[in-house]
This record gives structure tokens, C-alpha cells and sequence, in this order.
């Protein structure tokens, strides 16, 4: 029950949030930010427990998005049964693409990842005719409030996080961590490594898809290049994952606030300020340091990770006792 | 019919032979040594035995049914448990997660599997450290996680290799006591060492090879006194 208790109590706070904070702003970001959760926390399943390092996440957020956004566009029906329908579509893409690449190991992996993302992307953008190419797909939002997207988020978030946390602490979740320490010791155990490889992998896809189909039904608009983006989705999905702790349940949700909260600072110019600096001071300078840093919140990010790696390489979650042990220096030095 | 037995076995890596031709029997209940130098195919055996290498020819029989062609974790579910002669362990998991992995070949609920991982670990003489992480133990220890996590699956047959290599006195003998233990236990075993008083007190039969063929077989006694392993062991000037 105690287990239990962080948990609800969190739960209950992001339930009361939108009837507290009014600002649509700040319902957007938190959307965001539960989105980000759903991802964090997939990725975390098939790279941080299960040790095959994805680089290409976008490929299954894409393939959700688009099966909604899809559903939508040629056949009228609402993009919210895409909810489901993009998590099985992100299967359907992972469990052949994990057939034949599960046999290559290590790096080899990650980077098949990387190409199965470029081919759906390209894909996306030759098939005009389907895919309605660079253009996109555009449909009509079904709500005007922000509120019912934020509860659509919020539940998304907490079933993604329990069955994950559900899987881990069952068999596949122990299979999982084996194969990730060593594959041929798992294998001496009487785990079938190729099948729980696409276990993992098709829960982490599903969850993923369902991310994209989420993002499709809430912001209206998707084109290749936005949902199969390397650094705005697989790069961010990694970051989510390391910075927040890689193989704990709660680290992709820390990971995804950091990351969330990071990526606005950097895309709004740190709330402003530096546009305000400059118009301040009049100078040419500071508002070319505003433009660039606006622009470079990749760079941010990887000077983030770089960080994280050196100061805390097991994320906040996993390095939490270090982080306490930091604030906590002056009860401790007598 | 023999409880386990292997025909013909050859492996070839490339032009090199590591085994070529190697056959023998296994009775339900012994301790079968099989020992030979270094680079003598007995790892190799080993590897085809329980299918990290598909042989380049001849038969694996256990109970009756040919195995040779099945995947790793099948034969394990069969029931033939492995150690690693260069260890593998789960290094950031527990002592009693390791050991737990292994009993869920067995079991399928987390109750169980704990009961059974315990026990086992209790069987190996590793409760004191069983909350450890498995890459922190020195490795007398993790040599016998290797056994511990072997033991877990519930081997009718168990293959150890080396499990005595690198371990002062005091630890041989418990690992001596250990194996025995298994034996007792009703536990199949075949035994790679290189260590010749370990191999020659617990065996009771040894099985040698040299160059990945036999050279000789029998109790301990006539494999020491056999004039080919004298010279495969010694060089033949000492022969
Ligand atoms: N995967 C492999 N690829 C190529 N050659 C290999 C491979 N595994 C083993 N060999 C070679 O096969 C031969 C037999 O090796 P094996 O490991 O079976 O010997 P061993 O009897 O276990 O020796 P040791 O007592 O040193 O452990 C050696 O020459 C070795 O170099
Ligand atoms: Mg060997």
C-alpha cells in the first residue's frame, strides 16, 4: 500500500491540475510533458531494461500518427479510434522490423532503428497520393478546450506507466534485464532471447504509436518531417529516458518534465528574456545570442546529456541518494 | 538406452578441427570428467552440447531424443544446466535476481520463483550475500552463481566448466563438497577441470581428448595411468 501511496497521490495532483492552472499555456505544456511520458516510458522499456538501444523511436510515434491522421482523412472516421489503431500500426512496424534485426546485436540494432525511420519518413513523403506528401495531413481538432486532451493525456500516461511497471516487476521483466546483462547467459536460462526482444519491443511500440496517435488527434496537423523527426522525437525520446534514470519505472517521467521544461526554455528563448535583453539594451548582439539560442536547443541538449552522463550516468532517479547526499552535506559532515 | 550420449561429434571453425570425432555416453546419475590441454575442444564440446555452436557434424541424444538442432533455451527446458567457463554474470542484478531469472524457466508466478531461487541459493551456501550485486563478488563467488543459476533451472544434467579454476584450497574443497552435493541430489554431471587432484577424486569415469579427438577413457585410475594422456598432459619426453 505504501508502494502505492507516491503514485496516487501524484496521480490525484495531475488529476486536479487543469481545474487549478486556467492558463492555456501551461495546460499545453503539461500535455506535452504527459506525452512525453508515454514515449519516455516505452523507450525505457526496450533500451533501458531491455538493453537494445533504439535511435529510432520516431518510426513507431510517426506510424501511430499516421494511422490516426490516415483513418481520418480517407475514411471520415475520428482520429480517436486511431488511439488504438496507431499503437497497433507501430506493432505491425516493429514486430517484422524486430524479426529480422533482433539478430544483430548491440550498436548494429540501434542503428537498423535509425534506417527503418528514414524509410517511413521517406515513404510518408513519396506516397503523395496516401500520405498527402510534405503537405501533410490536416484535420479538424474535436475539441476547442484544451481539458479533455489533458485528461486523454493524463490517462494514457498512467496506463502506459502501470503496465510497464506490471511487466518489469513480472517474468518478462526479469527475462528482459537478463538479456540486456548478457544475452548468452540469458540464453543458458532457458529464455528464448529473440522472443522477448519482440515482447519488449512490441509493448514499447504500441505505447509509442499511441503517443503519435495522441499528437495527431491534439495538435491537427502532422507531416513527415514533424512526427519523423530525429532530434525532435528519437533524440528527445533518448533524452527523456537517460536523463531521468534508464531502467527505473519513474525516471522517464522526471526525465520528461526536465526535457519538456528544457525544450520550452530554449524554444521560447528562456520565457522571453533574452528578447526582452535585447530590445533592453538595444543591442545587436544580444539579440543575435536571442535568435541563435532560440534556434539551438539541440545543442542544449546535447550539452545536457554530456552533463547528465558525467555527473549523474545513472539519471535523477537512479542516481537519487547522490542528489540527496548533495543537498544534505551539512547534517551529514559532524 | 543411454540417459545422454554424443555420436560423431565434429566442429570445424573455419579449416581448424576443435573437435573431430568425439563420442561418449553419460549414465544417469555419474559424474563424468572430461578433461584434455588446453585448446583441446572441450569448451567446444561443451558449446555444441548445448547449442551455442551447431556442429559441423554427428548427434547429441538426450533421454532418447535428438537435441542437436534445437535453440539454447530450449535444451535448457529440457533440462541440461550450463556454467561458462569465463563467467557471465547478470552483473547489475542481485544474487537472488540472477538466480530468480533462472528459476522462471521452471515456475511461472514471482512467488514462486523467489521460493525456488532461495532455496536454490541456500542449496549453494549463498545467503549470506544474496542481496549483492552479482559484478561486485569476487570470483569464488561467481563461480558459484554460475552453479547456483545452473541449479535454479532444474538440470536433470548439469555441465560444469572449470568451476574450481582460480580458487584457493579453503574454496576448492567447498566446491568439491558443492558438486557432490548436486550429485547426491540426483543431478547428472559432466566436469571440465584442469585441476587433477579435483578431477580424479570426483569423477567416476573420465573421458580425455587431445587435438579434439579421444585419446582415452575409463575410471580414474587407468585415464592416469594411460600412456597417451601421460603424453598429452607431459609432452612425450617424459613418456
Ligand atoms: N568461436 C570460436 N571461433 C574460432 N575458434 C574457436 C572458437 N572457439 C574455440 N575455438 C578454437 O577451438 C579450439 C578448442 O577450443 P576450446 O575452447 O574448446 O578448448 P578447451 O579444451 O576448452 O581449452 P581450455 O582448457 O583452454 O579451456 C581452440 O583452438 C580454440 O582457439
Ligand atoms: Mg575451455
Amino acid at each position: 500500500m505504501k508502494k502505492n501511496l507516491v503514485p496516487l497521490v501524484l496521480l490525484a495532483l495531475l488529476a486536479v491540475f487543469p481545474l487549478v492552472v486556467k492558463d492555456n499555456y501551461y495546460r499545453h505544456l503539461m500535455i506535452l510533458f504527459l506525452m512525453w511520458v508515454v514515449i519516455g516510458s516505452a523507450w525505457n522499456l526496450i533500451a533501458g531494461y531491455t538493453g537494445q538501444v533504439s535511435f529510432g523511436d520516431a518510426a513507431f510515434f510517426g506510424s501511430g500518427a499516421y494511422a490516426a491522421g490516415l483513418l481520418s482523412h480517407h475514411f471520415g472516421i475520428s482520429a480517436w479510434w486511431g488511439l488504438a489503431l496507431g499503437g497497433v500500426a507501430a506493432v505491425a512496424v516493429g514486430l517484422p522490423f524486430g524479426w529480422i534485426c533482433f539478430r544483430m546485436r548491440g550498436a548494429y540494432f540501434a542503428l537498423a532503428t535509425l534506417a527503418l525511420n528514414e524509410v517511413l519518413r521517406h515513404s510518408a513523403a513519396i506516397a503523395e497520393g496516401f500520405t498527402g506528401g510534405m503537405v501533410g495531413i490536416l484535420i479538424m481538432p474535436s475539441f476547442v478546450s484544451k481539458v479533455p486532451y489533458y485528461y486523454v493525456a493524463l490517462a494514457l500516461a498512467a496506463a502506459s506507466m502501470a503496465s510497464i511497471r506490471w511487466i518489469v516487476h513480472a517474468k518478462p521483466g526479469y527475462y528482459f534485464v537478463s538479456i540486456r546483462e548478457d544475452q548468452d547467459a540469458a540464453e543458458s536460462l532457458g529464455i528464448n532471447t529473440h522472443f522477448y526482444k519482440m515482447l519488449s519491443l512490441a509493448v514499447a511500440a504500441f505505447w509509442t504509436g499511441v503517443a503519435g496517435s495522441l499528437y495527431m488527434n491534439y495538435m491537427g496537423f502532422i507531416d513527415p518531417d514533424v512526427v519523423f523527426s530525429l532530434h525532435d522525437i528519437s533524440i528527445m525520446a533518448i533524452l527523456v529516458g537517460i536523463v531521468g534514470g534508464v531502467g527505473t519505472v519513474y525516471g522517464p517521467m522526471v526525465g520528461a518534465f526536465v526535457m519538456v521544461t528544457v525544450q520550452e526554455l530554449f524554444r521560447s528563448g528562456f520565457f522571453g528574456l533574452f528578447a526582452f535583453l535585447g530590445r533592453a539594451t538595444g543591442s545587436s548582439a544580444v539579440e543575435a545570442v536571442a535568435k541563435t539560442i532560440t534556434g539551438a536547443h539541440v545543442l542544449g541538449f546535447g550539452i545536457l546529456v554530456v552533463v547528465v552522463i558525467l555527473v549523474l550516468p545513472n539519471g535523477i532517479v537512479g542516481d537519487w541518494r547522490k542528489i540527496r547526499n548533495a543537498f544534505s552535506w551539512t547534517k551529514t559532515a559532524t | 538406452m543411454a540417459f545422454f550420449r554424443v555420436e560423431e561429434l565434429v566442429k570445424y571453425f573455419g579449416g581448424l578441427a576443435a573437435v573431430n570425432g568425439v563420442s561418449f555416453d553419460v549414465k544417469q546419475g555419474e559424474i563424468l570428467g572430461l578433461i584434455g590441454p588446453n585448446g583441446s575442444g572441450k569448451t567446444t564440446t561443451f558449446n555444441m552440447i548445448s547449442a551455442y555452436h551447431r556442429p559441423t557434424s554427428g548427434r547429441v541424444i538426450f533421454k532418447g531424443q535428438e537435441i542437436h538442432r534445437l535453440p539454447t533455451h530450449k535444451i535448457c527446458r529440457l533440462g541440461i544446466g550450463r556454467t561458462f567457463q569465463v563467467v557471465k554474470p547478470l552483473g547489475r542484478m542481485s544474487v537472488l535476481d540472477n538466480v530468480i531469472a533462472a528459476a522462471y524457466s521452471r515456475v511461472n508466478t514471482h512467488a514462486e520463483a523467489q521460493a525456488l531461487a532461495l532455496e536454490t541459493i541456500g542449496f549453494c551456501g549463498m545467503t549470506p550475500v544474496k542481496d549483492q550485486l552479482a559484478k561486485s563478488l569476487p570470483i569464488a563467488g561467481r563461480k558459484r552463481l554460475e552453479i547456483a543459476r545452473a541449479m535454479a533451472t532444474k538440470p536433470e544434467l548439469l555441465l560444469l566448466d572449470e568451476t574450481a579454476a582460480g580458487l584457493n584450497p579453503t574454496e576448492l574443497i567447498e566446491a568439491i563438497d558443492l558438486i557432490r552435493k548436486i550429485r547426491d541430489n540426483g543431478t547428472t554431471i559432466i566436469i571440465i577441470e584442469h585441476i587433477m587432484h579435483v578431477i580424479m577424486t570426483i569423477s567416476d569415469r573420465i573421458h580425455a581428448i587431445n587435438f579434439g579427438q579421444t585419446i582415452a577413457e575409463g575410471t580414474p585410475k587407468e585415464v592416469a595411468a594411460n600412456q597417451a594422456v601421460i603424453e598429452a598432459y607431459l609432452g612425450t619426453d617424459y613418456a
